[in-house]
């Protein structure tokens, strides 16, 4: 093979390029945090999975201990079973809780973890029992309007009044 | 080699031979029915009206072009019967000099030379480098080795071209139109180098012109072409004692004869309304 | 061309099939020499000098400048919903997902693309490729496909260092200038852009925009009219079809590659 007078600029280019793929993947996504540690998996049903997706993270005091591996329907309890695993590293109590957050006012959705007491831990294959689903606003909406019905109303109004007061402000 | 032994060669089969052939572009027939036979080892000038068929004559040979009727035969091999590598192995023994030498605008005189060597060879870089100078030498160009094609002058590009065009040693040399547009010396320079190459190297050569004069300084058979036909041929001194008119107007120059001066249009009364139309 | 005459519709249909047959012969030719091109490494590395390298000024500092803007904008409409934190993940996001391989595509079809059809044309109209053929040469094998592969080399390098650059351009304007954390501008980047989904696709995407700017550039070169006018006409469509084709495929790509 000859040698090109332009071989070291070429050479040079490619090595820009490839340095620009590299600090792309590195410094501006996430390959640095990808895990690739063992991991167990767990189940939790949830009533409302609200926006929870695959691959959101599961959280225990805020800090990542796995990840949502899958989601499917369960139509014998129709209830949402979500499929996660978690990091082999980290143990949690077999009757730890399982709630589902929002990162942030408009943020995505995340399964956060809280240990229980019990004693023995959870394994793979187990279930988690306590679970609460994720806030669905229309339900939040209509809780509010019906504590607020319930309320004991002023002599002047009529009971039936007061749901319409605040409604319309709102 | 001794006169003799150049007649011998030149009584033995032609190189190229053209039988019958008709060819064109599309539904436009350049050609009609031409018998054309290249003598080897000799100077074959074609010569004739612009568009009457000369370059198409090359570009057959050359096989860019396939007749639509007839046969062209290489060493009475028909081209048609040839594969893909067949007509490469046949273009390997030609060399072809196009009108402004089209040479490769980003290699050097050197390089450019060397281009058939290192395509078609696996010669080793010394060895290129000898014959790439051999062949410069012999155009007279062996200081411009490293010169552009763009820093040479119109004539020294068709040379470098020529050395390029015999870096392989061919058996036949096709030039198209090399005396167009070159001063008094530097075409009396390419004529002596078509000359001189063709005894040198023993190749064929085919040298299509509008220059009368060169022309027939160096061509051992004139063959002039107009209108699609073989319309004369013979040796340059046949050519300039021919009696036929179009051969005549075209030897001597002149404006008007078979050949009109008026490109056809309506009759000038009518153009400038004179006479009785009014 | 009259458009009621069935004839003449009908004719020019046929050689609009024509040429797009022949099109598609001459890339599928141009793929299969991959093997003989890169047995000639060094016709390669040349072009790649000539597209790559000479190319990277333009793709510079077009980046820098888009990083700028992204992150100015960016800060505008992110402030207003107290988000603007996030304004590092919306420059490198955008670069990375769209703006890195479309406008580097872009600017490779006017710089890059464009050189490349006059070189061919020019080639075409003084003979040079005829002679190459003269030569027993091919000249798609000598110098249709070692161009072709060095621009598909260099588009995914070009995207890559107009993206990198984007991300530092909007460092520069969103740090120091806007004052935003860093901590926050690299933490929130780095949380929403995933490697193999949008850094990945992105690499994808360019190399197929390589594919296509320099198909183009090379057929229009091979195909004009030997003069200066017909070079001429073929650098202009050069531009605007290897535009359009890119933009219309960055829609197919995305739909493909990053749908919900």
């Amino acid at each position: 093979m000859q040698k090109s007078r332009h071989d070291v600029w070429v050479g040079l280019f490619v090595m820009v390029g490839a340095a620009a793929v590299l600090f792309l993947a590195l410094k501006a996504g996430n390959l640095l945090t990808l895990n690739f540690d063992e991991t167990y998996q767990v189940a939790a049903k949830f009533d409302n999975i609200g926006g929870l997706k695959p691959r959101a993270a599961v959280k225990s005091a805020g800090v990542v201990v796995g990840r949502v591996e899958s989601i499917g329907f369960d139509d014998k309890t129709y209830q949402a079973r979500v499929m996660l695993q978690l990091e082999k590293k980290f143990a949690f109590p077999k009757d730890s809780s399982a709630k589902i957050l929002t990162a942030g006012l408009l943020g995505e959705q995340y399964l956060g973890l809280e240990p229980g007491a019990a004693e023995k831990n959870l394994a793979s294959g187990d279930t988690i029992t306590q679970t609460q689903s994720a806030v669905v606003l229309e339900n939040l909406i209509s809780q509010f309007l019906y504590s607020k019905a319930a309320e004991p109303s002023t002599p002047a109004a009529a009971p039936a009044a007061q749901p319409a007061a605040p409604a319309p402000k709102k | 080699m001794t006169s003799a032994h150049l007649e011998l060669i030149s009584a033995s089969k032609p190189l190229i031979e053209l039988r019958n052939v008709t060819c064109g572009y599309g539904e436009r027939v350049i050609l009609e029915n031409v018998n054309l036979s290249v003598p080897r080892g000799k100077v074959l000038a074609l010569i004739g009206t612009s568009g009457g068929g000369k370059t198409t004559v090359l570009r057959l040979i050359g096989r860019q072009l396939q007749p639509m009727t007839g046969q062209v035969l290489l060493d009475g091999v028909d081209m048609a019967t040839l594969d893909a590598q067949g007509i490469y192995a046949a273009r390997r023994r030609m060399g072809m000099l196009f009108q402004f030498g089209a040479l490769f605008t980003d290699l050097s005189v050197f390089e450019n030379v060397a281009f058939p060597l290192r395509e078609h060879t696996n010669l080793s870089e010394l060895m290129i480098r000898d014959l790439v100078l051999m062949k410069l030498n012999a155009v007279g160009l062996r200081g411009a080795r490293d010169l552009l094609p763009s820093e040479v002058s119109g004539g020294m590009a068709r040379r470098v071209a020529l050395a390029r065009a015999i870096a392989l040693d061919p058996d036949l040399i096709m030039y198209d139109e090399p005396f167009a547009g070159l001063d008094p010396i530097s075409m009396s320079v390419a004529a002596t180098l078509i000359k001189d190459l063709n005894h040198a190297l023993g190749v064929t050569s085919i040298v299509v012109s509008h220059d009368v004069d060169e022309t027939f300084l160096i061509a051992d058979h004139v063959v002039f072409v107009a209108n699609g036909r073989i319309a004369a041929q013979g040796t340059p001194a046949e050519m300039r004692a021919s009696e036929d008119p179009l051969v005549r107007q075209f030897v001597d120059g002149l404006a008007d004869g078979p050949v009109r001066f008026h490109y056809p249009a309506v009759p000038v009364a009518e153009d400038f309304g004179v006479g009785a139309s009014r | 061309m009259n458009w009621l005459n069935p004839a003449a519709v009908g004719l020019s249909v046929r050689s609009g099939l024509a040429d797009i047959g022949e099109g598609a012969r001459l890339f599928v030719r141009l793929i299969a020499l991959v093997g003989a091109t890169f047995g000639r490494i060094r016709l390669v590395v040349d072009q790649l000098f000539f597209l790559g390298n000479r190319s990277l000024s333009i793709i510079t500092v077009s980046g820098l400048f888009v990083g700028f803007v992204l992150a100015l904008q960016g800060y505008y409409t992110l402030q207003r919903y107290g988000s603007a934190e996030a304004v590092g993940l919306l420059v490198a996001l955008s670069l990375v997902r769209e703006l890195g391989p479309v406008v580097t595509a872009l600017l490779f079809a006017g710089r890059a693309g464009t050189s490349l059809t006059a070189e061919i044309g020019l080639m075409k109209a003084g003979e040079q490729l005829a002679a190459m053929e003269m030569m027993a040469v091919d000249p798609v094998k000598r110098v249709l496909a070692p161009r072709f592969w060095a621009g598909v080399i260099a588009m995914p390098l070009l995207a890559a260092v107009f993206s990198a650059v984007g991300v530092l351009g909007g460092w520069i304007v969103a740090v120091p200038l806007i004052g935003i954390d860093p901590g926050s501008f690299w933490s929130q980047m780095q949380g929403g852009v995933s490697v193999w989904a949008d850094v990945g696709n992105g690499v994808i995407k360019s190399a197929v925009f390589g594919f296509t700017v320099t198909f183009i550039a090379l057929l229009q070169g091979y195909g004009c009219k030997p003069t200066p006018e017909g070079v001429s006409a073929a650098t202009t469509r050069t531009v605007v079809m290897a535009s359009l084709a890119v933009l219309a495929l960055d829609f197919v790509l995305t739909a493909m590659m990053f749908s919900i």
